[in-house]
C-alpha cells in the first residue's frame, strides 16, 4: 500500500505545483501551496506507517504548524497588497525587475 | 480490503478535487475544492494510523486555514475570477511540461523502490497506550525545543499579521458632526428611498415607484441589479426585469449628469477609505 | 715601458679636504635651488665663492701633490660605503685627475665669473649659477672619483647639467629641443657606458681603479678587453660628441654662451677622453679597440672641420671647431700611453683658448644684440679691442702658430700618430689645415672686412667682469702649451697616473720634422684661403647657395638627416604602431570583453521579468533537475 500512497502524495504535489505556476490569483496559488504541503504531510504520515515510528507523523504535525503561521502571514501580505494595487494578481505585483 | 477501498476512492477524490482546485475559474470553488482534499487526506490518516493528525488537520486545516481563505476570499472580492488568457509566453506550456514530468520522476522513483511490508506504527503506540500520548511524548520530550521554537512562530506570525494589516490612520476619525455635514452638503440630505414597490413585490431588487408612476433609480443597490441583470439570474418576470433596467438606465444617466457623487451621500467617510487605499 | 704606480691610501693635508671640491658646488647648487627667491641677491655671489673655494682646494692638493716623490702620486682617500660590497665612494687624487680638476675648477671660476656679467640682465641668473655649481660638482666626481661607479654618477650628473642648461631658455622651441636632444643622444653613450661598467664588473669583480691597473690583461681575454674597451668608447662617443654620436654638440649652442664655453668646449665634451685615458689599461690590452678609438679620433676631427667651415653662426663654428679639437685628443688617447700626455695637454691648452674664444664670442654677440650671424659682423677690431685681441690669440692657438698652446700640444698628437701610423698622421694633418681655414674666416668674418652690422646694432666693449677673464684665459693660451710640453714636463708629471712609453722623444721648440713643416704650410695655405675669400674680399650677408659639399657641411654632414631617417623615423612609425596595436589590440581586447560581459548582462537582465510565476517555474525546472539527479546518483 505504500506506493499508493506514496504515488497519490506525488500526483497532488504536482497537481498543486502546476497550479501555482498557472493560477493569477494570489489566494489560489496560495491554496495550491498549501495542497503542496499537504501532499507532502501525506508522504511523511505513510513514511512513519512504512518505518514503524513516530517521527514521520511528528514532523507532519510540526509541518501543519508552520502552515499555519504561514498561511496568516501570507494572507496579511496579500490583503495588504490588494489594499495598495487593488488586485490580487502576483503578475500585478512586478515592480522588481530589470 | 476495507483500506483498499477507502483508498482508492478517497484517492480518486483527491485528485479530482485537486485539479478542480487548480482549474476552476472562481477562487471561492477552488477553496471548497481544496477543502475537500484536506478531508480526504483527513480520512487518510486515520486509515495509516495517525488519528491525532487526521483531527489536528480537520481543526486546523479544514476549519482555521480555510475559513482564513474564505475570509480573505470576502475581502479580495469573490467574483475576482481570473481571466483564461496567460500573459506570459509559454508559462502554460512549460508548466505542465514541469509538472508532467515532475509526477512522472516522482511516480518512477517510487515505483523503482521496492517496499517492505509496512511495519505500521500500532506497536509503538500500544507501548505508550496510544497515538497522543506516544506523540507528546516525543514533543515533549525529544522535540520540545522545536516545540517551543514553534510557539515562538505562532506569536511571531501573530503580531507579525497585525503589522501587516494594521493601516495607520492619517486623519482624525470623521465624528458624527463632520458626517453630518457632509451628509447635508450633499445631493442627498434625506434617507434614500427604501426599495419595492409593495403592491406588487416585495424584494430589496425591486426599484421604489416615484409618484409619477415612474421608478426611482436611488431606490435599489445598482451594484446587485447589474449583478442580476448580467449573470443571468434577471428575473423571469419581464415586467420586473423592465423595471430594473429602467431603473438602472436612469441611474446611470444620473451619474453621467451629477458625477460620481450623486450616488455616494456620504463622502466623508468614503474619503477617508480612498486615500488609504490608495 | 712603465706601468701606473699603485694608489696609496692617504690621510691630512689638502688632499685629505679634496673631497670638499665635490661638496663645496654641490652646497652651493643646494642652496640656490632650494633656497628660491630669498638667494636672488646674492645668488651668483655664493657660486662663484664655491666655485672659487673648489679652486682653492684644488690648488693646495695640487701643491701637496707635488712635494711628495713622483712614485706616491697616486693618492685614494676612502669616504664612505656606497653599494655595499660592490663600490666605496672614494676620491683618487694623482695627476690626470688632479689636471683635470684645476682646469675645471679654475676654468671653471673664471666662467662664473664672466657670467656675473654676462647673464646679469637675465632673471634667472640665481638658477643659472645653480645649475653651473652643479655642473661642477658633477663634473669634479667625474673626475675625482676612484672607481667606475663614482665616475658614472659624475657621468649622469654632467649630462643632467647640460641638459638643464642647454634649455636654459626653454622658452624657447629650439632650446629646449636642443636640450631633448642632447639628452637623448647622451643617453646612447651612456648606455654604452653602462654596459661596459656591467662587464668590468662581472670580468674583474671589482669597479675600482685601484683593482684594474695593467694586470688586467691577464685577467681576461682579449676578446671581452676589446669588447670593454669599445662599450667604453660608446660611452666616450656620446659625452664628447665624436662620430657617430656628434649630432647634439652643434645644436647644444642653443644654451647661454658660459654654458657652450664651460660644458660644451672646456670640460664636460672632454669627459670622454678622460675615460679613454684613465681606462687606458683595457684600450692598451685590447689593440682594436685602441684603432677604433683613433678612427673615431680623425673622423670626428675632419668631420668637425668640415662643418666648421660651413656655419657662419659663430658658435656653432667653434662648436664644430670642439668636435674637430676633441677628435685630435680622441685620437692622441687611442695612440697609447706616447699620446697621453699629448691628449690631455691639448685638452687643457683647448680648455683655455676654447674657452677663451667662446667667451670671446659671447662677448661679440653681448655688443652686437645677441647677433650670432658672422654675416652680419665685420670690423669689429676697432670697437672691441680686448674682446678682439684675446680673441685673436685664441685664435692663433688653436690653429697651432708656432710657440702658441696648441701648437705644442697639437703637434705632438700630429707627431706621435705619424710615428704610429702615417695614415692617420697625414689625416690629422690636413685637419689642421682646414682648422687653419675655417678659424681664419670666422677671425676674419667677425672682426675685419667691411661692417655688414644689423641697423640698430652699437657694438661696444664689454664690461671687465668680462674682459678680465678672458685676458686670463688669453694669457694661458699663449704660454700654457710650451709650459706643458717642453721638456716633457706634463709627460713626465702624468707618467705615474697612466704610464709610460717606451721611449720619449724629447719635443723641439720648434720643429721641423715634414710632418710639422706640412702642419705649417698647410695651416699657412688655408689662412691665406679665408683671407682671399672673406678677408680681403667682399662678405655677402646673406649666404649664397653654395656648392654641394658646402650644403653637405652645412648640414652637418647630414647627421640629422641620417639620425631622422635611421631612428627617428622607424621609432615613429614604431610608436605609432604601438599605439594602434594598444587601442585596436590591447584596448579592443578589453573595451570588447566589457561590452560583451555589458551586452550579454543587458540580454540577460531580461531574464528578471518580475513576474513571480516565472521564477517559480525556473524553481520547479531546478528542483526536478535535482530529483533526477538524486536518482540517478542513487541509482547508480
Amino acid at each position: 500500500m505504500t506506493t499508493h500512497y506514496l504515488v497519490l502524495s506525488a500526483l497532488l504535489f504536482a497537481i498543486g505545483a502546476v497550479g501555482v505556476l498557472l493560477r493569477r490569483n494570489a489566494i489560489v496559488v496560495f491554496m495550491c501551496v498549501e495542497l503542496m504541503l499537504n501532499a507532502c504531510n501525506l508522504a511523511f504520515v505513510t513514511f512513519a506507517r512504512q518505518h514503524g515510528n513516530l517521527d514521520g507523523q511528528l514532523i507532519a504535525f510540526f509541518v501543519m504548524v508552520v502552515a499555519a503561521a504561514e498561511v496568516v502571514i501570507g494572507l496579511a501580505i496579500i490583503v495588504m497588497i490588494f489594499r495598495t494595487r487593488r488586485s490580487a494578481s502576483v503578475d500585478d505585483a512586478n515592480l522588481l525587475k530589470y | 480490503m476495507g483500506e483498499t477501498i477507502t483508498f482508492w476512492v478517497l484517492a480518486v477524490v483527491s485528485v479530482a478535487a485537486a485539479l478542480g482546485l487548480v482549474f476552476s475559474r472562481k477562487a471561492v470553488y477552488s477553496a471548497l475544492m481544496l477543502g475537500v482534499v484536506m478531508l480526504s487526506l483527513a480520512v487518510l490518516y486515520a486509515v495509516q494510523d495517525a488519528p491525532f493528525l487526521a483531527a489536528v488537520q480537520i481543526i486546523v486545516y479544514t476549519g482555521a486555514v480555510m475559513m482564513l481563505f474564505l475570509f480573505v476570499l470576502m475581502l479580495v472580492g469573490v467574483d475576482s475570477s481570473d481571466s483564461l488568457v496567460e500573459t506570459i509566453r509559454g508559462q502554460r506550456f512549460w508548466a505542465i511540461v514541469a509538472g508532467l514530468g515532475f509526477a512522472a520522476l516522482l511516480a518512477l522513483a517510487i515505483g523503482n523502490v521496492v517496499f517492505t511490508p509496512a511495519v505500521g506504527v500500532g506497536q509503538v503506540t500500544q507501548a505508550k497506550g496510544g497515538n497522543i500520548p506516544a506523540l507528546a511524548e516525543m514533543i515533549f520530550t525529544r522535540h520540545v525545543f522545536a516545540f517551543e521554537v514553534t510557539s515562538a512562530l505562532l506569536i511571531t506570525a501573530a503580531l507579525g499579521a497585525m503589522v501587516l494589516a494594521h493601516r495607520e490612520r492619517v486623519r482624525p476619525k470623521a465624528t458624527q458632526r463632520d458626517l453630518a455635514r457632509a451628509r447635508f452638503s450633499g445631493p442627498q440630505p434625506s434617507p434614500l428611498p427604501g426599495p419595492g414597490t409593495y403592491a406588487l413585490h416585495n424584494a430589496i431588487d425591486m426599484p421604489a415607484l416615484l409618484p409619477d408612476g415612474s421608478v426611482s433609480a436611488k431606490s435599489i443597490n445598482r451594484v446587485l441589479a447589474r449583478h442580476e441583470l448580467e449573470d443571468d439570474f434577471t428575473p423571469t418576470d419581464p415586467e420586473k426585469a423592465a423595471m430594473i433596467r429602467e431603473a438602472l438606465a436612469k441611474g446611470e444617466a444620473e451619474e453621467r449628469e451629477h458625477g460620481v457623487e450623486a450616488e455616494q451621500p456620504i463622502q466623508a467617510k468614503d474619503a477617508v477609505i480612498k486615500e488609504d487605499g490608495q | 715601458m712603465e706601468s701606473p704606480v699603485e694608489i696609496v691610501q692617504h690621510t691630512g693635508g689638502a688632499i685629505g679636504y679634496s673631497w670638499l671640491m665635490i661638496a663645496l658646488p654641490l652646497l652651493g647648487a643646494a642652496i640656490l635651488l632650494l633656497g628660491g627667491r630669498r638667494t636672488d641677491r646674492w645668488g651668483h655671489l655664493l657660486g662663484v665663492a664655491m666655485s672659487l673655494g673648489a679652486f682653492a682646494v684644488a690648488v693646495a692638493s695640487f701643491v701637496q701633490l707635488l712635494a711628495l716623490n713622483p712614485g706616491e702620486r697616486r693618492r685614494g682617500i676612502e669616504l664612505f660605503e656606497f653599494i655595499p660590497g660592490m663600490a666605496d665612494l672614494g676620491v683618487l687624487i694623482d695627476p690626470l685627475s688632479i689636471s683635470f680638476a684645476l682646469l675645471i675648477t679654475g676654468v671653471g671660476s673664471l666662467i662664473h665669473i664672466y657670467s656675473i656679467g654676462y647673464m646679469s640682465h637675465d632673471h634667472d641668473r640665481r638658477r643659472f649659477f645653480a645649475y653651473l655649481n652643479l655642473f661642477v660638482a658633477a663634473m669634479l666626481l667625474l673626475v675625482l672619483s676612484d672607481n667606475y661607479l663614482g665616475l658614472f654618477v659624475g657621468w649622469e650628473g654632467v649630462g643632467l647639467a647640460s641638459y638643464l642648461l642647454i634649455g636654459f631658455w626653454q622658452f624657447k622651441p629650439s632650446a629646449a629641443t636642443a636640450a631633448k636632444k642632447a639628452f637623448v643622444i647622451n643617453r646612447v653613450g651612456d648606455f654604452g657606458l653602462l654596459i661596459g661598467i656591467f662587464t668590468i664588473w662581472t670580468t674583474f669583480g671589482s669597479l675600482a681603479f685601484r683593482d684594474l691597473g695593467a694586470d688586467v690583461a691577464t685577467q681576461a681575454s682579449e676578446g671581452t678587453l676589446t669588447a670593454i674597451g669599445l662599450l667604453l668608447l660608446v660611452g666616450a662617443c656620446g659625452k664628447s660628441a665624436q662620430l657617430p654620436l656628434q649630432a647634439w654638440l652643434l645644436d647644444a649652442m642653443e644654451g647661454p654662451t658660459p654654458v657652450s664655453a664651460l660644458i660644451h668646449a672646456a670640460t664636460m665634451v672632454t669627459a670622454g677622453v678622460y675615460l679613454v685615458v684613465r681606462s687606458g689599461a683595457f684600450f692598451e690590452a685590447a689593440p682594436t679597440a685602441q684603432l677604433v678609438v683613433t678612427i673615431v679620433g680623425v673622423a670626428t676631427l675632419l668631420a668637425g672641420a668640415i662643418i666648421g667651415c660651413a656655419k657662419d653662426d659663430i658658435k656653432k663654428g667653434l662648436a664644430g671647431s670642439t668636435m674637430s679639437q676633441i677628435g685630435y685628443m680622441m685620437l692622441g688617447a687611442g695612440l697609447g700611453p706616447a699620446g697621453y700626455a699629448f691628449a690631455i695637454g691639448h685638452l687643457i691648452t683647448h680648455g683655455f683658448f676654447k674657452a677663451n674664444m667662446f667667451l670671446g664670442a659671447g662677448s661679440v654677440m653681448h655688443a652686437m644684440n645677441d647677433e650670432v650671424d658672422m654675416r652680419r659682423y665685420g670690423a669689429l677690431f676697432p670697437v672691441m679691442k680686448v674682446t678682439a685681441v684675446t680673441f685673436v690669440i685664441g685664435y692663433l692657438a688653436i690653429i697651432g702658430f708656432p710657440l702658441l698652446s696648441g701648437y705644442y700640444t697639437k703637434e705632438g698628437i700630429i707627431e706621435t700618430a705619424m710615428h704610429h701610423n702615417p695614415v692617420l698622421g697625414w689625416l690629422a694633418v690636413l685637419g689642421a689645415g682646414l682648422t687653419g681655414f675655417y678659424m681664419s674666416r670666422m677671425v676674419f668674418m667677425t672682426f675685419f672686412g667691411k661692417k655688414r652690422w644689423a641697423d640698430d646694432a652699437h657694438p661696444h666693449e664689454s664690461p671687465a667682469v668680462m674682459t678680465v677673464p678672458l685676458i686670463i684665459l688669453s694669457i694661458g693660451s699663449i704660454g700654457l702649451g710650451a709650459f706643458l710640453v717642453l721638456g716633457n714636463r706634463f709627460a713626465t708629471f702624468l707618467a705615474p697616473a697612466v704610464g709610460t712609453p717606451a721611449e720619449m722623444p724629447e719635443p723641439h721648440v720648434f720643429g721641423v720634422g715634414p710632418a710639422a713643416l706640412a702642419t705649417l704650410a698647410l695651416v699657412a695655405a688655408g689662412a691665406a684661403f679665408a683671407w682671399m675669400r672673406y678677408g680681403a674680399a667682399e662678405v655677402p650677408v646673406t649666404a649664397p647657395r653654395g656648392s654641394f659639399l658646402t650644403t653637405f657641411a652645412r648640414r652637418d654632414l647630414y647627421g640629422d638627416a641620417l639620425n631622422e631617417s635611421l631612428f627617428m623615423r622607424p621609432g615613429q612609425w614604431l610608436t605609432r604602431l604601438s599605439v594602434f596595436f594598444d587601442n585596436r589590440g590591447i584596448d579592443g581586447l578589453v573595451n570588447g570583453l566589457a561590452a560583451g560581459i555589458g551586452g550579454t548582462s543587458g540580454r540577460l537582465r531580461r531574464v528578471q521579468t518580475g513576474y513571480v510565476r516565472s521564477y517559480a517555474l525556473s524553481i520547479f525546472f531546478g528542483a526536478a533537475v535535482v530529483v533526477g539527479a538524486l536518482l540517478y546518483v542513487g541509482n547508480m
